[in-house]
């Protein structure tokens, strides 16, 4: 019987949870890097023993993390201990240089600072690790400051998509409470040049030549935190969201607003319908459902927590506007924890598995597309993401 | 032999236990030092010093023989007790309690 892994970044480590084609029965394997925050980890949907997990700290900096083994071992490419003295690896998995090269666009040397002043581009962290479609070498990272980077090496050595900071807008965006990340990356299945991206609080982006050149697509969002509402960027995305089947449809979870385009981002139209408030972080479709997309509301910007302390899932099978609460084995009083932007995800199992983790260290697993919940974990550290790969 | 002392993450991270002990040839400074370490432990490149700038990174500091060496050169000789090995060149993280 097929399984699933699911991958799960907290604040103090990372923790692999694995369990058969019933996700019944749970082993629960961690903590990893005990200690270090894991923003991410993502397999690779070419090698699915190739995992890659984002390893951070205020302290140490940045790491990259590689297993070859489905998160048996891990090491630090390029960071092996040399068996001659004097010896250097090529590469280091942890350097993260902004590209300053004439040759490759115009490097932004600012981007705006909370009160509106120019403020330096400086590194800080991976938010997010997204490996080919299909080849296992191959993997991008979203980091703060918003930045892309790809590896063409297993994360040996890492080169920023320079075009993307370049395009123009970049000295306008503006870093959300939790900083200026780049925290989505979702490859296109269907065409292998185009990607999408999304920043905070800068809004969606897209290349369709491979992450050369890029351009900003926020037409149809509307946000009253900025000077103009409907301005090209400075939109706080939240999230975004698509199917494999329809990769020119992508659902978003906004600041505040669920959102849906059916054109590739050249238009927006929101879609929050009847949910008891459009604010949060997570948004996910369903592995063979394209219409029917989850998202689970937090009460307000300035409180995140689920509305009246209950914690529900919305599930629209209608690709918006109309949503039902799933609430079977969640909390229903005084729940008072967050779901942070990339802690949920589905499995490709028949019955679709959709799974959550929260702040208050909880990974929630619905084997049924979101009928009935299970707690898988009750007491791990902060979940800041959840990635589930789906086992033969 | 130059002892050094890194915080607990550091040594995880490098698969070590307990107190480092490196060969520096003449002369022993801060930049030997951490040139050194990083040879001997790749994985550690980039989380005491930034790629780029060499600059310590903010929430590290730098301390030997009951001194805070932070601040100092990195080419400043170390005392000469981290050199002969009597006193270790200690690594410390900025203290996060409560």
């Amino acid at each position: 019987m097929s399984g699933v892994r699911v991958l799960v970044g907290t604040k103090k480590g990372a923790f692999i949870l694995t369990s058969d084609g019933k996700r019944e029965k749970w082993d629960v394997q961690g903590p990893l890097f005990a200690g270090w925050e894991i923003y991410h980890m993502k397999g690779s949907p070419a090698d699915p023993k190739r995992i890659y997990a984002s390893q951070t700290s205020a302290w140490f900096g940045q790491m990259i993390q590689r297993s070859n083994d489905g998160g048996k071992t891990w090491e630090t490419p390029g960071g092996e201990k040399m068996p001659q003295p004097g010896e250097f690896p090529s590469g280091a998995n942890n350097k993260f240089v902004y590209d300053t090269s004439a040759e490759t666009g115009k490097p932004m040397t600012t981007h705006q600072w909370y009160d509106g002043t120019p403020h330096p581009w400086e590194f800080k962290r991976v938010w997010h690790v997204e490996p080919s479609l299909t080849d296992p070498d191959k993997v991008y990272a979203g980091v703060e400051d918003a930045a892309m980077f790809v590896s063409t090496d297993g994360a040996l050595s890492w080169h920023e998509l320079a075009g993307l900071r370049g395009h123009g807008t970049g000295m306008k965006w503006q870093p959300g409470a939790g900083g200026l990340g780049l925290h989505t990356i979702l490859l296109d299945p269907k065409n292998p040049n185009r990607i999408y991206i999304a920043i905070s609080s800068a809004g969606c982006f897209r290349t369709d030549d491979g992450g050369k050149t890029w351009k900003p697509i926020n037409r149809g969002l509307k946000s009253q935190y900025i000077p103009d509402p409907n301005a090209e960027v400075g939109h706080c995305v939240h999230r975004i969201a698509l199917h494999k089947s329809k990769p020119d449809t992508l659902f978003m979870q906004k600041h505040w607003d669920v959102m849906r385009t059916d054109d590739a981002g050249e238009n927006w139209r929101e879609v929050s319908g009847n949910l008891p408030t459009d604010f949060g972080f997570v948004i996910d479709v369903h592995a063979h459902e394209p219409e029917t997309i989850y998202v689970v509301p937090i009460k307000s910007d300035g409180e995140h927590y689920p509305p009246e302390g209950k914690l529900r899932v919305y599930r629209s099978r209608t690709g918006g506007n109309e949503w039902e609460a799933l609430t079977k084995g969640l909390p229903q009083a005084n729940c008072y924890v967050d779901i942070l932007r990339d802690s949920m995800a589905v499995d490709q199992l028949d019955k679709c598995g959709v799974y959550f983790g929260t702040t208050g260290g909880q990974v929630y697993c619905s084997p049924d597309g979101g009928d009935n919940w299970q707690a898988i974990v009750h007491d791990l550290p902060a979940v800041l993401s959840v990635e589930v790969q789906t086992l033969p | 032999m130059i002892r050094v002392e890194i915080p607990g993450h550091l040594k995880t991270l490098a698969h070590v236990d307990g107190e480092l002990q490196l060969e520096v040839a003449a002369p022993v400074t801060q930049r030997t030092v951490l040139d050194a370490l990083e040879a001997k432990y790749p994985m550690l490149r980039g989380t005491i010093r930034d790629h780029v700038t060499q600059q310590r990174r903010p929430y590290l500091r730098f301390f030997a023989c009951q001194e805070d060496l932070s601040f100092e050169p990195a080419d400043k000789p170390l005392p000469d007790d981290v050199v002969s090995g009597k006193e270790p060149f200690l690594v410390i993280g900025a203290v996060a309690g409560g």
